[in-house]
């Protein structure tokens, strides 16, 4: 189970570094979020899947799923989400300013640069 | 007793979540802002004595123990940085007072001003690495805002690039953390450092996520191969922003570097040092290439920003007392001076209507006091005795002595004497020189700038006179970095 997760976190990595690197600012947005769940995916791999009971109910239980991983998944993916939404908007705004979502066509005009 | 540590957080986000609450009361806004940071520096002044006094004062959040819950710890390093944070970030908020703009101050600007504090104090004072995250995440968010913050068509493109870049970013330190956690078990950074350096045979594993922290931590300081984004994005916004994150946002990656390098990855210095003093280096030789190349005000003073961050990385990746003595007193140095000069840079640029070299020129004419704060501060940044940079050089060479890396000495001391170069250009051409503007700008006013500035150069000034009495606190903050059992004990209280 590890390796497939570990498989698909690659698999999400390929796709949003490939986003990341066209010129369409859409598609960058959506391939850095891409790639923040590929870090979250890898996050939750990394702490060991499945060990067969819930996270920790009590000092004697013999097995017990690791919470920790879970607590920090759960706010990396929050902050993500908060960041995702964000960088949507700049992007709108930036298009709305600036006519044009190409990052190719972004280049600056002002003087001295 | 203990509640003291939370405070330094606290203040900057109540204050922040108060400003939310009344965008358009723009005097109330000012008050509060400024009064927040006076507490904040009395606040931040207390904790270090304390500390000087008790040892590391540390709080367990929720009263989980530590390596349980998230721990805050202040040791000597976090206290000296949050106080150079509150003693810059307040003569930053009154240059923005007078240059920010009403539309930008009836938009939250002081609110995530306060908020970018929070980010920034947390990143130092937290014990956690994931803690550490979020608290970067806080900085972030509202340094995003704040970059783009007026919308003008240069921000929006410069903002979209650095978001991009520091998204990326954080999702490396995912999974930097992801990693780490699944090689020690723990994010407690007390006690990765315990399990780290109790190992015999540590795993090349991590060596391998030194070097992704590196990365991480890299990106957000602009360590040399990851710089270019740091040159057009700070001089995309207003200046008083520009200031702050000139000041304080490089500072949080320099310090995640020299904590994680000095307490964490301590296992294979011959390969993650090297590698650290190498890119040092470059990044000094990059930093300097830039400022001598760019005739723009702006970029000349942003690319001196990168030349100081191989400077104190240099200190880190020699592992000596001196060179961490160094490294500490040159980034306390260069939080403040760096703020000064941003804003005299700002000053002269708002009198001067131009930011390009070629079109000012003879503005010490009608600014006198302006060109003699510009010329002091660049001979505090250059390093002349007895202003704030000459100890933090000399103990830097020091150290680099120590460690036996002469070729890396000749580097600095070359790139000291560029950078005395760069900067006295703009006081040659634009202080000195034919007076290039129309008439009537030339009385352009600098009502108001000036005191902030003027505030800063007395602390750089106090702090080269008082070398003497800061020293216990620096050598004090170098030894726990350089005995990571003093922060161990204080924090896992064994």
């Amino acid at each position: 189970m590890e390796i497939i997760m570990s498989i698909l976190a690659g698999v999400l990595f390929m796709g949003g570094t490939y986003l990341v690197l066209s010129k369409n600012m859409i598609r960058i947005i959506i391939g850095t979020s891409i790639i923040s769940h590929g870090a979250h995916v890898l996050l939750l791999t990394m702490a060991g899947l499945k060990t067969g009971a819930p996270p920790l109910l009590g000092l004697d239980a013999s097995t017990y799923t690791d919470p920790l991983p879970q607590a920090l998944i759960l706010t990396a993916i929050v902050i993500s989400f908060g960041v995702t939404s964000f960088f949507l908007v700049l992007g709108y705004r930036t298009y709305k300013v600036t006519g044009t979502d190409n990052t190719e066509r972004m280049r600056g005009t002002d003087s001295y640069d | 007793m203990t509640n003291l540590m939370i405070w330094p957080i606290l203040i900057p986000l109540l204050t922040g979540v108060v400003l939310l609450l009344a965008p358009k009361r723009v005097l109330f806004q000012r008050v509060l802002s400024s009064i927040a940071g006076v507490a904040l520096i009395v606040l931040n002044i207390f904790i270090l004595l304390s500390i000087h006094q008790d040892g590391i004062l540390t709080l367990e959040l929720g009263g989980w123990n530590p390596p349980f819950g998230i721990v805050l710890v202040g040791d000597m390093l976090a206290a000296l940085l949050i106080t150079a944070t509150s003693i810059v970030s307040l003569p930053i908020l009154l240059f923005s007072i007078y240059t920010i703009g009403k539309e930008r101050e009836q938009f939250y600007f002081y609110a995530f001003y306060q908020f970018l504090i929070t980010g920034v104090i947390g990143a130092f004072l937290t014990g956690d690495l994931f803690n550490l995250f979020v608290f970067f995440e806080v900085m972030l968010i509202s340094s995003y805002i704040l970059i783009v913050h007026g919308g003008t068509k240069k921000q929006l493109r410069e903002s979209f690039k650095y978001v991009l870049v520091n998204v990326i970013s954080s999702a490396f330190f995912v999974v930097g953390v992801a990693y780490l956690y699944a090689v020690t078990g723990t994010l407690n950074i007390a006690h990765l450092s315990e399990r780290i350096n109790s190992l015999d045979s540590p795993a090349p594993i991590l060596t391998v996520i030194a070097v992704l922290f590196l990365i991480v931590f890299g990106l957000k300081g602009a360590l040399f191969p990851l710089y270019f984004w740091l040159p057009a994005s700070y001089t995309a916004p207003p200046f008083a922003i520009a200031a702050i994150f000139g000041a304080l946002l490089t500072k949080v990656g320099i310090y995640s570097i020299f904590r994680t390098y000095s307490m964490i990855f301590t296992h294979d210095i011959g390969f993650t040092h090297q590698l650290l003093s190498i890119l040092a280096a470059l990044t000094m030789v990059i930093g300097i290439i830039g400022a001598i190349a760019h005739q723009d005000v702006k970029k000349i003073l942003v690319y001196n920003v990168i030349v100081a961050v191989g400077f104190v990385l240099f200190g880190v990746s020699t592992m000596t007392e001196a060179g961490f003595i160094g490294a500490i007193y040159y980034v306390l140095h260069d939080m403040v001076i760096k703020g000064a000069l941003f804003l005299l840079i700002g000053a002269m640029v708002i009198v001067a209507g131009t930011s390009h070299l070629k079109e000012m020129g003879g503005l010490i004419k009608h600014h006198p006091r302006m060109g003699w704060m510009f010329f002091t501060a660049t001979m505090a940044l250059v390093g002349v005795p007895p202003l704030s940079g000459f100890v933090g050089k000399l103990m830097l060479i020091q150290g680099g002595i120590e460690a036996g890396q002469y070729g890396i000495i000749a580097v600095m001391m070359v790139t000291s004497l560029l950078i005395l170069y760069s900067m006295i250009r703009i006081f040659l051409k634009g202080f000195y020189g034919q007076i290039k503007l129309l008439k009537a700008d030339q009385y352009g006013s600098s009502k108001g700038l000036l005191l902030p500035c003027a505030f800063l150069i007395t602390v750089s000034a106090l702090m080269g006179l008082g070398a003497e009495s800061l020293y216990p606190f620096v050598e004090s903050a170098a030894k726990t970095l350089l005995n990571p059992e003093i922060y161990i004990d204080a924090v896992l209280k064994e």
